[in-house]
């Protein structure tokens, strides 16, 4: 997927161990899913040279979350999205998503992991205080647009590249260009990403949708320049959020496991 | 508080580590590397990082350290091959530059929205500062 993963783990060295399984995990996900590797499973499957069934067990769970993803977008999220099989789109944020879920098992509940920009958060950093993730400024290089607080949270962000418009509309075949960056939050990254890439590429109409899926809330910068939040956003500025930023010692765990994902 | 969009220095008291989607060793264990620059070696107190693929082309960063802060980044390496790669770079790369040595003192773990370019920085400036032992 030629994107740089981050792993911010605050239980010391004893944790090396199962940050090494999620780095061997990550490197397992691109093997299979790399559109870039010409030998991958999914490159194999796009130029019909094998099917489904005789790919590794986890094509099948992804193509049937990609499809899920189609079906509670309209169609914005696509695995066709440049007319040639590609589920990097839902792939990075399940693979990041397993990846804090392993480490949950093997006991370092206290992380961060970061893929291109794609968060989950598990657990809080310490005793007392949330994690505290900046929203990078998407027409402002270098600034950040605000600081989303929070524990046991998925973020995901969408928007222009730095190259220029890069997500294409499904329905139409051109660039979403209505909106500048959009980011979501959830407790599951892989639906969390999989919807802002979607979000991003519906523009003006993301905001009723997201209000609509349950689950999710928005921020979002327009292409103008002006900003939206669905009431629910965790944001703030300079102060810890009420609720929140008390260190979310009441938030529920999150379900052990979530859309049938291989464990 | 300075804004900024590299959040890498922040979270170096966890145990922090990186890699590209490329086969790339873990870097975080491994002694200062004998240096390695095309233009000779680096100079004293400079440490750099990793190469860093991105799909636009290798990204290199060093760091110079001075009382356990990093004083200066430097580009080594950066995407160059055609006119909208320089152009830019040359806005991106100092913007990145001066957040990261901002980043210092800025109380954010993590940053949502970063893209290619400023991946491979982070990449390889986190080597460097994996290797500098900061």
């Amino acid at each position: 997927m030629g994107t740089v993963f981050s792993f911010d783990v605050r239980h010391g060295e004893q944790a090396w161990p199962a940050v090494k399984a999620a780095v061997a995990l990550l490197h397992r996900v691109d093997e299979v899913f790399s559109p870039y590797r010409p030998d991958s499973a999914i490159s194999r499957l796009g130029r019909g040279e094998t099917t489904p069934a005789r790919c590794p067990a986890e094509v099948m769970d992804v193509l049937a979350l990609c499809a899920r993803a189609e079906q509670a977008t309209g169609g914005y999220f696509s695995v066709v999205p440049d007319r040639r099989l590609d589920p990097s789109g839902l792939v990075k944020g399940w693979a990041i998503e397993r990846a804090s879920m392993l480490l949950r098992e093997r006991g370092a509940p206290r992380h961060c992991v970061n893929g291109g920009g794609d968060v989950r958060l598990g657990s809080a950093p310490e005793p007392g205080r949330p994690w505290r993730v900046g929203i990078a400024h998407p027409l402002r290089p270098g600034d950040l647009l605000t600081v989303v607080e929070g524990c046991d949270l998925a973020v995901a962000t969408s928007g222009v590249a730095e190259r220029g418009p890069h997500i294409i509309d499904p329905h139409t075949g051109r660039p979403a260009l209505e909106l500048a960056s959009l980011t979501l939050v959830g407790e599951d990254l892989t639906m969390v990403d999989a919807y802002a890439t979607a979000a991003f590429a519906m523009g003006d109409n993301a905001r009723d949708w997201v209000r609509a899926t349950p689950g999710v809330e928005a921020l979002a910068v327009t292409a103008s320049g002006r900003t939206w939040r669905t009431s629910g956003f965790p944001a703030t500025t300079d102060r810890p959020a009420r609720g929140l930023g008390s260190g979310c010692v009441a938030r529920r765990p999150p379900a052990a496991s979530r859309h049938g994902q291989p464990g | 508080m300075r804004a900024t969009l590299l959040a890498i220095v922040a979270t170096v008291f966890g145990l922090v580590l990186l890699l590209s989607f490329k086969p790339h060793e873990l870097t975080a264990a491994q002694p200062p590397p004998a240096a390695l620059s095309q233009d000779g070696p680096a100079p004293a107190g400079q440490v750099e990082g990793d190469s860093v693929d991105t799909r636009w082309g290798p990204v290199q960063v060093a760091i110079s350290v001075a009382g356990g802060k990093i004083t200066a980044i430097d580009v080594l390496r950066a995407p160059d091959g055609n006119r909208r790669d320089i152009e830019i770079n040359d806005r991106a790369l100092p913007i990145l530059t001066q957040e990261a040595l901002a980043a210092q003192s800025a109380s954010i773990d993590t940053v949502s929205g970063a893209t290619y370019t400023s991946e491979g920085y982070i990449g390889s400036l986190q080597s460097a500062i994996d290797r500098a032992g900061l």
